[in-house]
Order: C-alpha cells, then sequence, then structure tokens
C-alpha cells in the first residue's frame, strides 16, 4: 500500500466514521442514561431515512440537509412518545423488560416499513452527488463530507447541551445516580423519555447525513447496528467521547483494513482493535470502571 | 393474456388471502376440478425482499391470468392455487418451506431467487420427487446435480457469462481492442463468487486479463475503498457481480469517485433495472449489463408491462421470469393432463413451449436447463435501457469506451 492510498484511505475512513459516530452517540446517550441497549436503533435509523426520502420527494421536495431540523425534531417527538406511551409505560421500570420490548420493536417497526413501503431499494439523487473536493491523493464527494463535517458539529452541539443545560444536567444525574436524582425532584421518567428522545433524533439526524450517498430499505438500518454497538462498547459504554473517538477508530480501521487484506477479510481489523483494547481497558477507551 | 390492473401493493399487502382464496378456489356449488397447488418460494423479506416479491408478483399474475383464462383444460378447467412461502434469504427456511407446501400438497414448485435457498430447496424436493422450476437463480449448480425434478427456463449464468464475454469482446475489438484489463467486483455467495470465477476465465480468450476480483459481503456500508483500490489498479473495464443495492452503491460511488473506465460492464448485474437507470440516470449512464430482457417485439410482453407499471410496479426481470415459469408449468399441466408428479416432470421434460414475453426459442431441456434461453446485453444510455445485442432485438448502438470524466 503506498503513503498516497494509505492517506486516501485513512480520509475515507475518517469520513465513513463520522456517520457511525452519530448513529453510535445516540446509542451511548440512550445506554448511558437507560442503562438497557436500544435493540431498536437500527429499525428506528431506517424510519428515519423514510422521513427523509419523503421530504425530498414531491411535494416536499426538501433537500436532506435543510430537513435535519424537521426530521431531528421529528425524531425526537416520535422517540419521547415512544418511550412514555410503549417502552417506559411497559417496562414497569426493569431494564430486562426494556431490552425485550426495544427487540419486540423492532421486528415490528421493520415487519410494518416492509408491508408500508415494500422491499424495494429507494435512493435519492441530489444535484451535488457528483461534486468532490480533492484533498491530495484523495477525492471526497461533497455529500460526504458535509455529512462528516455535520456529523462533529452536531456531536459538539450535543456534548454542550448535556454539559451546560439544566436538562443536560438533569440527564447526567440521572445518569449517574437515578434514586439520588429522584430524591432531589428530578422527574425521572421524563429524563428517560426527553434521552430516549434525543437519541433517536441523532438517528433522525444521521439519516439526513447519509440519504444523500446511501439507500433505505426495510432492512437498511441494519447495516449500522453492528458498527454502532461496537463503537459504543470500544468507547466505553455512555462515554460520548468515546462514540466519537470509537466511531472515527473504527471507521480508519475497516478502510485500511480492506484496503490492506480485501474487503472481507479486512472487516477482521474491526473485532481485532476491539478485542486489543478492551483487553488493555477492559471498560473502553473513555469508559469508567 | 387477459388485461387485469395489477397492484403491486395489493399483492404484498394481501399475499396470505390471495393465497387462500380468489387466484384458485372454485367458485361454491360448481362441479370444477380440484384445484392444482403450486408453491411459490421467494424472499419476500430479507434482504432481497424487493427481488423475492417482484417474483411473487409476476408468478401470481401468471396463476391469476390462467384461472381467468379457463385453468388447466385438459384438467377440466383446473385452477391453480398459490401457496405462498417467503424463504427470508435463507437456506434453511427455504428447505422448511418445500417440506410445508409438501404437507399442503403442491404439485410443483416455483422459486427460489436465489441460488444457494435454491440447490437446497430443489434437493429437498427432490425426496419427494416433485417438479421444481427454477425463476430466477443463476448458478448452473443447480441444473448439474442429476435431479430429475428440477427445471429452468431462463439461461444460467454459464450462458451470460458466454455471451456477455462475446458481446464485450466485440465491442473492444470494435473500439480497437483498447480494453485489455479488468478489475471484477463480486459479492460473496454462489452467484457472485461463481460469475466472477467464471469471467476471470474467459476474459483471456478476448485479450482481457483480470487483474483482480474483490469480493465483498451483503450489505456493504461503503464503497470508498473498493473504488480507491480500483483506481490503484486503473484497469480499463470494471465488471460487478451482486445484487441490487451494493450494485448501486458501487456504481454511484465509482461516480462519485470519478474512477475513470472505458466501461462498466455486468453479467446479470442485481441493480441494473428502470429505477436504477432512471433515478441515477448520471451514476448508470453508459454502463452496461448482460441479463434477462422480455421480448420488446412482443404484445404480450408490452401488455403486461403496461399492467405492472400501472400497479405502481417495475417490470424487472424477476417478475416476466417468474411470469413465464408458471406458464411453463401450466403448459406442462395441459399436456400431461394431470398433476400427478411422474407425468409432470416426464411433461416438463418434453416441453417445446414457446415463452411469447421472452425473446426465446421453443423450449428444449438437457438436464433440467433450457437450452434455448437466450440473454440480452443492455445499456444505460440517457436515463434508459438500451439493448445493444443480440443484434434482433438491439434498440440503440453501444458507446463503447465511455466518455472520460474529463
Amino acid at each position: 500500500m503506498t503513503l498516497d492510498i494509505a492517506f486516501a484511505g485513512i480520509v475515507n475512513g475518517l469520513m465513513a466514521g463520522g456517520v457511525y459516530v452519530l448513529v453510535a452517540v445516540g446509542l451511548t446517550l440512550i445506554y448511558g442514561v437507560l442503562h438497557i441497549v436500544n435493540f431498536a436503533h437500527g429499525s428506528l435509523l431506517m424510519l428515519a431515512m423514510y422521513a427523509v426520502l419523503y421530504l425530498f420527494r414531491q411535494p416536499v421536495g426538501l433537500d436532506p440537509y435543510l430537513a435535519l431540523p424537521v426530521v431531528a425534531g421529528g425524531a425526537f417527538a416520535f422517540g419521547y412518545a415512544l418511550y412514555r406511551g410503549v417502552i417506559g409505560r411497559f417496562s414497569g421500570g426493569k431494564d430486562d423488560n426494556i431490552l425485550l420490548i426495544t427487540l419486540g420493536l423492532s421486528i415490528i417497526i421493520d415487519n410494518a416499513a416492509l408491508f408500508l413501503f415494500t422491499g424495494d431499494t429507494q435512493t435519492i439523487d441530489v444535484s451535488y452527488a457528483g461534486r468532490f473536493v480533492t484533498l491530495g491523493p484523495a477525492l471526497l464527494p461533497l455529500p460526504k463530507l458535509i455529512s462528516f463535517g455535520a456529523s462533529l458539529l452536531l456531536c459538539a452541539l450535543l456534548g454542550a447541551f448535556i454539559a451546560l443545560t439544566d436538562t443536560g444536567k438533569a440527564i447526567r444525574a440521572v445518569a449517574k445516580e437515578r434514586q439520588g436524582a429522584r430524591l432531589v425532584g428530578i422527574d425521572v421518567e421524563n429524563v428517560f423519555a426527553i434521552s430516549y428522545g434525543i437519541g433517536v433524533a441523532c438517528l433522525g439526524a444521521a439519516a439526513c447525513l447519509l440519504m444523500p450517498f446511501f439507500y433505505v430499505s426495510p432492512s437498511s438500518g441494519h447495516a449500522f447496528v453492528l458498527i454502532a454497538f461496537t463503537t459504543v462498547v470500544l468507547g466505553g459504554m455512555g462515554s460520548f467521547a468515546g462514540a466519537l473517538v470509537g466511531g472515527l477508530l473504527i471507521g480508519i480501521v475497516e478502510s485500511l483494513g480492506g484496503l490492506r487484506f480485501g474487503e472481507q477479510l479486512g472487516q477482521i481489523g474491526i473485532p481485532a482493535v476491539f478485542i486489543a483494547i478492551l483487553l488493555l481497558r477492559p471498560a473502553g477507551l473513555f469508559g469508567e470502571r | 393474456m387477459i388485461g387485469t390492473g395489477a397492484s403491486r401493493r395489493a399483492f404484498i399487502a394481501g399475499t396470505t388471502a390471495m393465497a387462500a382464496g380468489s387466484l384458485g378456489l372454485p367458485s361454491i356449488g360448481g362441479a370444477q376440478a380440484k384445484p392444482v397447488k403450486v408453491g411459490l418460494i421467494h424472499p419476500v423479506t430479507g434482504f432481497v425482499a424487493y427481488n423475492g416479491q417482484q417474483s411473487r408478483l409476476g408468478a401470481t399474475m401468471a396463476i391469476e391470468d390462467l384461472n381467468r383464462a379457463g385453468g388447466v383444460k385438459s384438467m377440466g378447467g383446473a385452477k391453480l392455487e398459490a401457496v405462498l412461502g417467503d424463504s427470508q434469504s435463507k437456506v434453511e427456511v427455504g428447505v422448511s418451506e418445500v417440506e410445508k407446501m409438501n404437507e399442503a400438497g403442491v404439485a410443483a414448485y416455483v422459486g427460489c431467487f436465489q441460488s444457494p435457498v435454491g440447490i437446497a430447496a430443489t434437493q429437498a424436493a427432490a425426496k419427494y420427487n416433485t417438479p421444481f422450476l427454477i425463476d430466477v437463480g443463476a448458478s448452473d449448480l443447480l441444473v448439474k446435480r442429476g435431479l430429475k425434478n428440477v427445471f429452468r427456463m431462463k439461461p444460467g449464468f454459464g450462458r451470460c457469462v458466454d455471451d456477455g464475454i462475446a458481446a464485450l469482446g466485440a465491442l473492444n475489438k470494435g473500439a480497437g481492442g483498447g480494453a485489455k484489463t479488468a478489475v471484477i467486483v463480486h459479492e460473496s455467495g454462489e452467484f457472485g463468487t461463481g460469475t466472477a470465477k467464471l469471467l476471470a476465465g474467459k476474459l483471456p480468450s478476448i485479450g482481457i486479463e483480470a487483474k483482480e476480483l474483490i469480493a465483498h459481503d451483503n450489505p456493504t456500508r461503503n464503497f470508498d475503498n473498493i473504488a480507491l483500490r480500483i483506481r490503484s489498479l486503473a484497469p480499463h473495464i470494471v465488471m460487478m457481480s451482486n445484487y441490487g443495492n451494493e450494485y448501486m452503491l458501487l456504481a454511484r460511488t465509482l461516480f462519485q469517485q470519478k474512477v475513470d473506465l472505458m466501461g462498466m460492464f455486468s453479467v446479470l448485474g442485481g441493480g441494473f433495472n428502470y429505477k436504477f437507470v432512471k433515478e441515477m440516470a448520471d451514476a448508470s449512464q453508459y454502463m452496461m449489463d448482460t441479463n434477462h430482457w422480455f421480448n420488446p417485439l412482443s404484445a404480450s410482453a408490452q401488455a403486461l408491462k403496461k399492467r405492472v407499471e400501472a400497479g405502481g410496479a417495475l417490470f424487472t426481470f424477476e417478475v416476466y421470469l417468474s411470469y413465464t415459469s408458471v406458464a411453463l408449468l401450466a403448459d406442462a399441466l395441459e399436456r400431461a393432463g394431470s398433476a400427478d408428479k411422474e407425468k409432470l416432470i416426464d411433461a416438463l421434460g418434453k416441453s417445446t413451449f414457446k415463452a411469447d414475453l421472452m425473446p426465446y426459442g421453443p423450449t428444449k431441456f438437457v438436464d433440467g436447463q433450457n437450452e434455448g434461453g437466450l440473454p440480452a446485453v443492455m445499456q444505460s444510455l440517457k436515463g434508459e435501457i438500451e439493448v445493444v445485442a443480440p443484434a434482433q432485438f438491439a434498440s440503440a448502438k453501444a458507446v463503447f469506451p465511455r466518455p472520460k470524466f474529463n
């Protein structure tokens, strides 16, 4: 592998990693606060991608990037309502129940999508799809570059929201000590619903960033789920910084592994790095022991 | 062919109801012959669900048409009754569908889209000596195991590769023989790997060397690396053998990464269809594919195309191949005068059925493979699919080599 190709591979990996980050951040937020693995993550991403698709098409005709506030906002509302109406209501506060409910939701959403949208693969073709930016030996397609930048920006905004706002502080308090938060008057159930909503909103944003260069079908969200889970565990479960670094790292490892060993064998790089890091830091890169 | 409106949504949404009732059950009080159950096994869920649904659409439309036309006349007007199965893109589920449908008393099976599922399902059906008509599966292994119950109308990938390579050789020769190297990108299953190996073996016969075979999984999220690898190898041609999503994603990535090639050429390219060339006219422009194609001169094919499109679906190869497979089965039933499995297998083996929708000659089965099948070579030009070979069906002249990006 020449240096030029390695450089282009790293840049490609970073671009891919940018989206992994956004998908993983939602997952890690939900885990960090609710302490559950959201099995419906891929299915909700797929639903958001369909929302982007239908907003893009006539009569609305909204560009996917301009649709971001709409889809992310809608996804938040949907996630909030889903937690309030289904997950929180039927889980009885038990983590095991939430796990099974999200798994059930995933199955229902996937099959409902298959029924409503059929198995047909759908794409959108934005006018700037063929434009690119040259960075040394790497060609960066404009949609991927925009997605990368937007993903990092959104992560920074989310980080600031969690760090600086009262709601963010309440989320952190609930994540740290659920019972203590309740004792000081925080509406824990509401914080759960808000956290779930924000996690789903991240998926809404990721869907807007993905659609200009990816496709949607009822199973397309699952293409990102394993990567997102790996990112969350690698970075340290519940850690924003971990999701960010983990996502980018996985993107680069996947890219260089693919270039060096071929697309199939190169995928081994992800679990290899994953295992190596967990051997050295069992709680993940930024996880707390 | 009787022209009734076809709604794909209706087919997909109401499949169970359709299987149970409207297609094949005799009218109440009539002394009609016992319906002939036909097992339709397709992956209507899973990662190739679209293809499976398209196959189901074609097969059920054929059953509907045949029933409306009076059923199997030699069997007293017996209607065909669809028994619907979902293989879910899984081999073991395909086999279990065969077993379930055998319990339900099917006279024959039609399916399975994916070759690995088809290989296992036909083997299972062989236990019961039940005819199995492969509608879409591409692997030649499907018809090379000495199973007497397996029949395939369409040409397999061996024939498609031969014809595709010959067409590519003729194009390259006509353009001065400038293309000397190729990279083959293929999905890692039986279909993609088998086709890629065949392509690599045949390319030297037209003066082209396969520099590398690049396999990828299903699904693949990102083809940037493969584009990068292709650019570093600088082949004249990229050949691709994969299913719809990856086919489309690879084409779009090579377009976005401005990889200059003399041509992009696939054999049985999973994503080369109307939807792809219309929605991504720029990315698909000049791409070529050797694939199944309906007979554009057939009035029946054009009528069916209109009906399918009126129902909101695309007239993809799955639709007309599955439709034709059911029509072949109905013809065999008519000649056998019975749904007896031995008689049906015998009738299929001796079939000289003329597939009206397809540009095929009369059927001639050799070891279950129709020797009369014929693939077409197509090119995407300005958002349309044009047939560029064979000459008797060509609607446009091929553009080769394709213009460079800069």
